[in-house]
């Protein structure tokens, strides 16, 4: 064991910045983080132990034990529950005699809840060692625990073809859809590979840089923020070295879209990188990826290799003396937080990802305090676009305000859940005619840190002046409950996932949970519901985007389907309590004879 | 004039030199604004998020954010200090805290606050968890049931080489503060004295000595937390 260890460290040179690439090959390894692994990272990185554990267990997928030979984690965001996740879930319970967060007493199998794995227009889904098993059914479940028990390796186990476009290529062979329904012309595949950055080449770097400011591209990942902007203030920011971030992290449950992205365009992503490389005057790009997305490793890292061998990265690119850029790969290791960005920077630095504080911003202090740019995949594709066609033909798609398309993932209660590539300013009964989703009760935009909307809103339009969204877009039918199956599960996503540093965030959502519970169970009162608005401000003072919206899926329930509380809560009570006295001490009074004197 | 900034605080005008913190700015004006995981000396980390104040109508934290021209700050009004009182409230409920029996009691920094505040009960239910007590640390006792997660220990307590020997350990509810090992064993005389003093509650106490102050002489016997920065009152 010591000896591979050892090896490992010294794969990656015994920097400890690279801490979470040897825990995740550890991991991938022995299965678990050994003892010894501990001590035996601390001695070689000059860290202490207590360094390596607050790394290690910051991640959802690395343990300090065994997590089988067969590892299943089954996703529990809120779509997968409303598709049957339950049944699938007990399932598997049944058919290997543990309880999820158990292996079975032979080390085999391990059973585990994950957040959103971002198969939301095929759920349930599950991992299970690094292959991903959409359409789960307790049949299914029957089907798969057999073939472990049987020792087979996850590849035999595939019941069905592999997926659409390049699902099955040689590399990736996986059992998922892209479902793209609606192509715009950022999925156009109608494009050469490496003629924008040609094109680009020959443009000074603020030329590039006063292009994508014109065509008014906004951050594609949600928080909207102007491109071009944040490249020139990277540019102008002083650093022996700059860096261009891709964020592949996408965690928002019910969001997809960059998955698709990198299966079926990664060159586009590649080149997105380069130009914008040259337009800061980075030399390196990281591409940071959620561990979610493992299966896609072999794949994106040939094209990869293929794109550095046609001489689009590396040194003197396509020709241009002094332009070089190189791009390498990091994967995350289960946390949603590590999608914002300071938090990213954190964790590619081999830290547990907690984000930093909103200033310095990390185009001024970023990757090893270096002036950084963190742009979403999506982001980075669209720039490729805007360079071939120009931001003049990007400034006629969309709004006034929101140039261009967006990429939105559909998923829930409709007939073609996917991958749209709309221009901003559909309404949302378009987008509800255009999935085919009829009797909704409402639509989570944004996922869990967006909003709920109501009916009587769905004439409101996507776009930063309206509706803002990643891209998220659950579809809520009115056979559903929504506090119990949405609300709910929501809130136990933000819990699972709060990183722990700031004390509104550790402890609001759990009281709002507690009170929702209460809700749900028709044992609260008026002054709940009210108690859940004015608690559910307080997280408005946390460090990040994810402490700040952690109440959203309360608050916005609240404003928008305010019956669905009152409805459950108990009328004409000022005093609430869940301990019914007499029912408790009815056993003991008929055993006596004697009759409640309350 | 070329370095300073000119800014407001509830109405009161301001100067600083740019590039300082608002926390740092206001203190040099005599205007107190809590704090509890910032430590003197060390760079702060907005973590605790009591500093909270509205900057231009928006919630910042006042020992990360530098003070820029022409900022609106807003410290000291109801809402403010509501939503102070509730991140004391939340800390207080998040873990267990027996002021009575705790060794750091009097000279304990969240429960000043929590005088200062005015705080009689919390309002929010207490969580009552199960935390543990470590004891076999040489030098020390970790009482995790009084940890506020500050991380005051974890920034400023590194041996010789910087390593850290105290860390945080898991995220969300689970996060707690650990003691390395190893590291832990080795804490000289000194470490763990100052490991203790820079512990703004009772969570780190140094082993064999405690009560040495008597009740009437401890740090916030006489004056509440902050009087020495903008001499508040008690009857104020």
């Amino acid at each position: 064991m010591r000896d591979n260890i050892i090896k490992t460290i010294e794969k990656y040179n015994k920097d400890k910045f690279r801490l979470l690439d040897i825990l995740l090959d550890i991991q991938a390894e022995f299965n678990y983080i050994p003892e010894e692994a501990v001590s035996i990272i601390s001695n070689e990185l000059l860290i202490s132990e207590a360094d390596v554990i607050q790394t290690s267990s910051f991640y959802h997928f690395l343990s300090f034990r065994p997590v089988g030979k067969y590892a299943i984690y089954l996703n529990n965001s809120a779509v997968a529950t409303m598709m049957g996740r339950k049944e699938v879930a007990s399932a598997f319970e049944k058919e290997t005699g543990i309880k999820f967060g158990e292996t079975t007493p032979d080390g085999q199998i391990g059973l585990y809840n994950t957040s959103c794995i971002g198969m939301n227009d095929q759920e349930p889904a599950a991992i299970i060692n690094n292959r991903i098993f959409t359409k789960l059914t307790p049949f299914r479940v029957k089907e798969i625990v057999r073939d472990i028990k049987q020792g087979k390796d996850v590849d035999e186990m595939f019941s069905a073809g592999y997926g659409d476009g390049k699902n099955s290529s040689e590399l990736i062979k996986a059992v998922v859809n892209n479902n793209i329904m609606k192509k715009g012309p950022k999925l156009d595949q109608n494009y050469k590979v490496g003629e924008a950055l040609t094109k680009v080449l020959k443009m000074t770097p603020e030329e590039v840089i006063e292009e994508i400011k014109i065509s008014n591209l906004r951050g594609r990942g949600g928080a909207g923020f102007p491109t071009g902007l944040k490249w020139q203030f990277c540019r102008n920011s002083t650093g022996d070295m700059k860096y261009i971030f891709c964020n592949a992290d996408e965690g928002e449950p019910g969001t997809f879209k960059d998955r698709v992205i990198l299966t079926e365009m990664p060159m586009l992503l590649l080149e997105g990188m380069a130009i914008a490389g040259y337009a800061v005057g980075a030399a390196e790009g990281i591409i940071y990826i959620r561990y979610e997305y493992k299966y896609l490793q072999k794949y994106l890292e040939d094209a990869l290799h293929k794109f550095e061998k046609d001489n689009f990265l590396g040194k003197d690119i396509c020709g241009k003396m002094g332009f070089h850029f190189n791009i390498r790969i990091q994967y995350g290791a289960g946390a949603y937080i590590c999608g914002q960005e300071s938090a990213l920077i954190e964790s590619v630095e081999g830290r547990r990802g907690e984000p930093r504080d909103a200033r310095p911003f990390p185009v001024e202090t970023g990757y090893h305090n270096m002036p950084t740019v963190v742009n979403n995949v999506e982001t980075l594709c669209a720039v490729v676009k805007i360079i071939l066609k120009g931001s003049e033909w990007y400034n006629e798609l969309g709004t006034r305000e929101s140039t261009g398309t967006k990429l939105v993932s559909i998923s829930g209660d409709c007939r073609f859940p996917g991958i749209y590539e709309i221009e901003w300013g559909l309404t949302l009964n378009d987008i509800l005619d255009m999935a085919g989703a009829e009797d909704v009760l409402a639509v989570h935009v944004g996922g869990p840190s967006g909003a709920l909307i109501a009916p009587g809103e769905f004439n409101r339009k996507l776009g930063y002046e309206d509706l803002a969204t990643g891209g998220a877009l659950i579809i809520i039918s009115n056979k559903r409950d929504l506090l119990s199956d949405i609300v709910l599960t929501s809130m136990e996503f933000f819990i699972e996932e709060s990183c722990g540093s700031c004390s509104t965030c550790r402890t609001v959502p759990r009281l709002l949970e507690a009170k929702l519970r209460k809700v749900i169970d028709g044992n609260a009162i008026m002054q709940d519901i009210e108690d859940m608005e004015k608690w559910g401000k307080i997280l408005r003072a946390s460090r990040c985007g994810l402490g700040q919206t952690a109440a959203n899926p309360i608050l916005s329930s609240i404003k928008n389907f305010r019956h669905l509380y009152e409805e459950k809560v108990q009328k004409n009570k000022e005093f609430a309590s869940s301990f019914d006295l007499n029912a408790a001490i009815k056993d003991a009074c008929e055993a006596t004879n004697r009759v409640p004197n309350v | 004039m070329k370095n300073k900034v000119k800014f407001t605080i509830d109405g009161r005008e301001c100067v600083a030199e740019k590039g300082q913190t608002i926390l740092d700015a206001a203190r040099e004006e005599g205007i107190y604004i809590p704090t509890l995981c910032y430590f003197p000396g060390d760079m702060p980390r907005g973590g605790c998020r009591i500093c909270t104040v509205r900057v231009n109508d928006r919630l910042m934290n006042a020992c990360t954010t530098p003070v820029a021209n022409a900022m609106i700050i807003e410290n000291d009004t109801d809402r403010i200090n509501e939503l102070r009182k509730s991140i004391i409230e939340l800390l207080f409920v998040e873990g267990n805290h027996f002021c009575p029996s705790c060794e750091k009691s009097g000279n304990c920094e969240l429960q000043a606050l929590a005088y200062r505040y005015k705080i009689m009960a919390p309002r929010f239910p207490y969580q009552f968890p199960i935390r543990k007590v470590y004891a076999s640390i040489p030098k020390i006792i970790k009482e995790q049931n009084r940890c506020i997660l500050c991380k005051r220990c974890v920034r400023t307590i590194k041996d010789k080489k910087g390593r850290s020997i105290f860390t945080y350990k898991n995220r969300g509810p689970r996060t707690e503060v650990i003691v390395d090992n190893k590291l832990g064993r080795k804490l000289t005389d000194e470490l763990a004295r100052k490991a203790m003093d820079v512990c703004p509650v009772g969570s780190i106490i140094y082993k064999e000595k405690g009560f040495v102050i008597p009740i009437g002489k401890r740090k916030y016997d006489e004056k509440p937390i902050g009087s020495e920065i903008d001499d508040f009152n008690i009857s104020k």
